[in-house]
């Protein structure tokens, strides 16, 4: 991004999440807030509360009387409410509009359901490898990790494959731009507008896809409005694809940068779904927001009624009053119960579904790559705003 | 020894099922209810495991 950014002087008094310094320095700052200052203030990106700890993360997190979910994200919104004026869902609503509308998308993200998508996020991932094995290198976040969730996600959705291309790059606009506002929202409306006309055509042809399923639920007798059926949509897409990527993309730097996990992984791949857990609590991709409905604290820091407040979910699973060694990625480790998909009623609604992309995704790649490392001479920067991961991972196969 | 989870703190992580998929069922909503009347002793370990990994608190030894 090329505008400049204010620095920042105190990330306790001033943090701004679209600094670059937050993505690639991300780790110190949660370390100072989280012993000096665990909940931070800024008025920066229209003002907010920044939660550091693990004990006061999972408190918002469980109490979602008080603290609302209407707006989660920081950044650009303007655009938005015209389009999605119920937001998200069910991630931007609160109950009963939330639970009605979880219950509905829960079962297509199910285990059972998830397990039958695994034979072609595999058949997937073997065909973007085959490509970079031939080149003998690549940028495994853009040419590997970044093309996996959009189209786990097209799929379910059944998105035209020649349309494909185009809908992964709006949504990869929408993943970068969150401080961009003309960006951000030509290309939110350009995938409304395409999903619209999606939707339409599903209401003609139904197949056997989520769209087509939600246009024949109904609630309370009723279908569903075009409004929720935008939100849950919208939602689908928003929430499955950049956290995932991100994920892949984490989960592969460490690998390139740390050949002792490496070469562990490789000799006992049994070993894999505790190092997918380590991975997900160390590397968490995502935080999330919440607005308090009356004035509380947290703890012990006064918060207004209508504030903002930020859960730094990477600075949570990294803390050091509830997880041993928590600055350290321990592949095997046994006691992990991070919060990366978040806690309470909103946990992440597609788990299942991104632990097994996360999952085949680096299981494909080590049985066929298992010694690559870092493209000498390159730094690798970490994306800033809600989501985090490496911009780019640069690698060369050995 | 015996488990039980509590359906108003299961919000449907799944860690519990992936741990020991003999020991849980969960269903289509995520939601997981222990299976075993009796843990045999040999799985007592990986149903502690269990326990522990679980985000929400929502499994209890009830007797041991």
């Amino acid at each position: 991004m090329d505008q400049p950014y204010v620095d920042v002087a105190d990330w306790a008094t001033d943090y701004d999440l679209f600094h670059p310094d937050y993505g690639n320095k991300g780790p110190e700052i949660w370390d100072d807030l989280r012993q000096r200052c665990p909940v931070a203030q800024s008025s920066r990106w229209g003002g907010s509360h920044l939660v550091t700890r693990y004990e006061d993360v999972s408190a918002v997190y469980s109490n979602w009387e008080v603290f609302s979910s209407r707006d989660v994200t920081v950044g650009i919104r303007d655009g938005l409410m015209d389009l999605l004026p119920l937001g998200a869902l069910p991630a931007e609503a609160d109950p009963p509009l939330h639970s009605w509308t979880r219950r509905m998308i829960l079962p297509w993200f199910s285990s059972t359901r998830v397990a039958d998508y695994e034979e072609s996020v595999r058949t997937l991932c073997r065909g973007l490898i085959d490509g970079i094995v031939d080149a003998g290198g690549a940028d495994l976040a853009h040419d590997y990790a970044r093309q996996i969730p959009v189209r786990v996600i097209s799929k379910i959705l059944a998105i035209h494959e020649g349309d494909i291309d185009e809908f992964c790059e709006w949504v990869k606009v929408l993943a970068s731009t969150q401080d961009e506002p003309e960006v951000f929202n030509a290309a939110i409306l350009a995938l409304v507008s395409y999903l619209g006309d999606v939707i339409e055509e599903r209401r003609v042809r139904p197949g056997d896809d989520l769209i087509s399923y939600l246009l024949h639920e109904t609630h309370d007798g009723q279908p569903i409005h075009a409004d929720v059926l935008n939100g849950l949509t919208i939602f689908v897409l928003s929430a499955g694809i950049e956290t995932t990527w991100s994920s892949i993309s984490s989960a592969l730097w460490h690998l390139a940068t740390h050949p002792d996990d490496r070469h562990r992984l490789v000799a006992d791949p049994t070993l894999l779904p505790d190092a997918i857990e380590e991975f997900l609590r160390f590397y968490a991709p995502i935080m999330s927001a919440r607005i308090a409905n009356e004035d509380t604290t947290i703890n012990g820091c006064p918060i207004d009624a209508d504030a903002k407040v930020v859960l730094s979910i990477p600075s949570a699973n990294r803390d050091p009053e509830f997880f041993p060694d928590a600055d350290r990625v321990i592949i095997d480790r046994q006691i992990n119960p991070h919060i990366t998909f978040g806690k309470g009623i909103h946990r992440c609604a597609g788990s299942n579904l991104a632990r097994m992309e996360l999952r085949v995704a680096i299981e494909e790649w080590l049985a066929r790559v298992p010694e690559f490392e870092l493209a000498p001479g390159v730094s690798v920067n970490w994306t800033s705003g809600m989501a985090r991961g490496p911009f780019s991972v640069p690698v060369v196969l050995k | 020894m015996r488990i039980s989870v509590d359906p108003d703190k299961c919000t449907g992580h799944s860690r519990c099922s992936a741990i020991a998929p003999t020991l849980f069922d969960t269903d289509d909503y995520g939601l997981s209810t222990a299976v075993a009347d009796d843990i045999p002793s040999e799985m007592e370990a990986v149903a502690r495991r269990a326990v522990l990994n679980c985000p929400e608190q929502a499994i209890s030894i009830l007797d041991d």
